[in-house]
């Protein structure tokens, strides 16, 4: 089922840059998407990390909130970097992250990279450490809000 | 009416995004270091990467070039965070020390407690 | 107005390739040079727009891919020496 998804996307993919629909290119896609199928099997990733599609519905309404934090963020960043006095306070933190599966952990990490003004610069286990540009951009991911918000993203695992 | 509408907002979402473009190139020289740099280079790489193509895609209207901008957002979606967290942990794995103003690194070592616990305590936290 | 998006790229590229050629540290530079790779898809979707040639666009993903390859084998060369490094830390 995995593989017949991720054929399709692949599929898709190759229609969406051709642009081209004869027979012909049509055949040679749908070839090059079951080869890279194989191809990904062979190597040991198509599987619940490497293709996530049960993510598809929640990631719907994930989208729309991290874009809105993602605004929220560098809208923030953007009034420092115009302030002519410049006023950061470079925070460095570790944060336990709350997600059971390494899907998970990687989501929110790159979820807190995403937003600016804070970026993860390491991950050990369960643990994130995490560099902000100004001090309550480490309290509030302290806090934990984005956290609860990326576990109910994965879902009971 | 709703054509001139469309385009008034792709010319606002082009501006809006010209503009963040800037202020990431500015903020990647004013700011004082690699750390501090990074914050103001994904500023660059999601607010006015991400306002240019919204854009150019109501620009374009429903057609093929509409989807490869939908790509482009993605893809800049997905690989902007891989690429700054791993000059970011380049940095630190190379000795580079950060400036700051506060360091809170050792805050989770002098919890010994549950992990159910610190959670409680969070969400508590997050309530007030 | 596609002109105004081409201005404000290129300001954005003349400030960040300052800061690709001041440093002081090899991060700065391989953050500069991700951001390079960032400004010239937009200037290539841009230009694209502004002659009337959007197919430009193909361009512009596969060297979003290629950026990001480039600037983790950057890394990666100036972490183990060697691009062909199997990625495992060795624990002193």
């Amino acid at each position: 089922m995995r593989l017949i998804s991720l054929a399709l996307a692949l599929f898709l993919f190759w229609l969406a840059l051709s642009g081209h629909y004869t027979p012909m290119l049509m055949a040679a896609g749908a070839v090059s998407a079951v080869v890279c199928v194989l191809a990904a099997v062979r190597m040991g990733i198509a599987d619940p990390e490497g293709h996530p599609v049960h993510l598809l519905g929640r990631f719907v309404t994930y989208f729309p909130w991290i874009l809105r934090e993602i605004a929220k963020s560098a809208w923030a960043v953007t009034k420092i970097i115009i302030d002519p006095a410049l006023p950061i306070s470079p925070t460095m933190t570790r944060v336990r992250a709350s997600q059971k599966t390494s899907l998970g952990i990687v989501t929110y990490a790159n979820s807190i990279t995403l937003t600016p003004g804070t970026i993860t610069t390491g991950v050990k286990g369960d643990v994130l450490t995490v560099h902000a540009v100004v001090r309550e951009g480490a309290l509030d991911l302290e806090s934990g809000g984005m956290d609860a918000r990326v576990t109910r993203f994965e879902g009971r695992v | 009416m709703i054509d001139i509408l469309l385009i008034g907002l792709s010319w606002a979402l082009i501006l809006a995004g010209g503009f963040f473009t800037i202020v990431g190139a500015i903020g990647l020289v004013r700011m004082p270091d690699v750390y501090t740099r990074m914050h103001a280079a994904s500023v660059t790489d999601t607010l006015g990467a991400g306002l240019l193509l919204l854009g150019f895609m109501l620009q374009a209207g429903p057609s093929l070039v509409l989807l490869k901008l939908v790509f482009l957002f993605v893809l800049f979606f997905f690989v902007s965070p891989v690429a700054t967290h791993a000059v970011a942990n380049a940095a630190l794995h190379y000795g580079i020390k950060p400036q700051l103003a506060e360091d809170r690194r050792g805050r989770l070592d002098a919890d010994t407690r549950e992990p159910a616990a610190i959670e409680e305590e969070l969400r508590i936290e997050a309530a007030q | 107005m596609f002109a105004a998006a081409v201005l404000s790229i290129l300001v954005a590229l003349v400030l960040v390739v300052f800061r690709a050629l001041k440093g002081p540290t090899l991060f700065d530079r391989v953050l500069a040079g991700n951001s390079i790779g960032t400004l010239a898809i937009l200037l290539l979707a841009a230009v694209g727009f502004l002659t009337g040639r959007p197919e430009w666009l193909d361009i512009g993903i596969t060297y979003g891919l290629l950026n990001l390859i480039s600037t983790l084998a950057i890394l990666k060369f100036f972490r183990h020496g060697d691009l062909a490094h199997d990625g495992e830390e060795k624990t002193p």
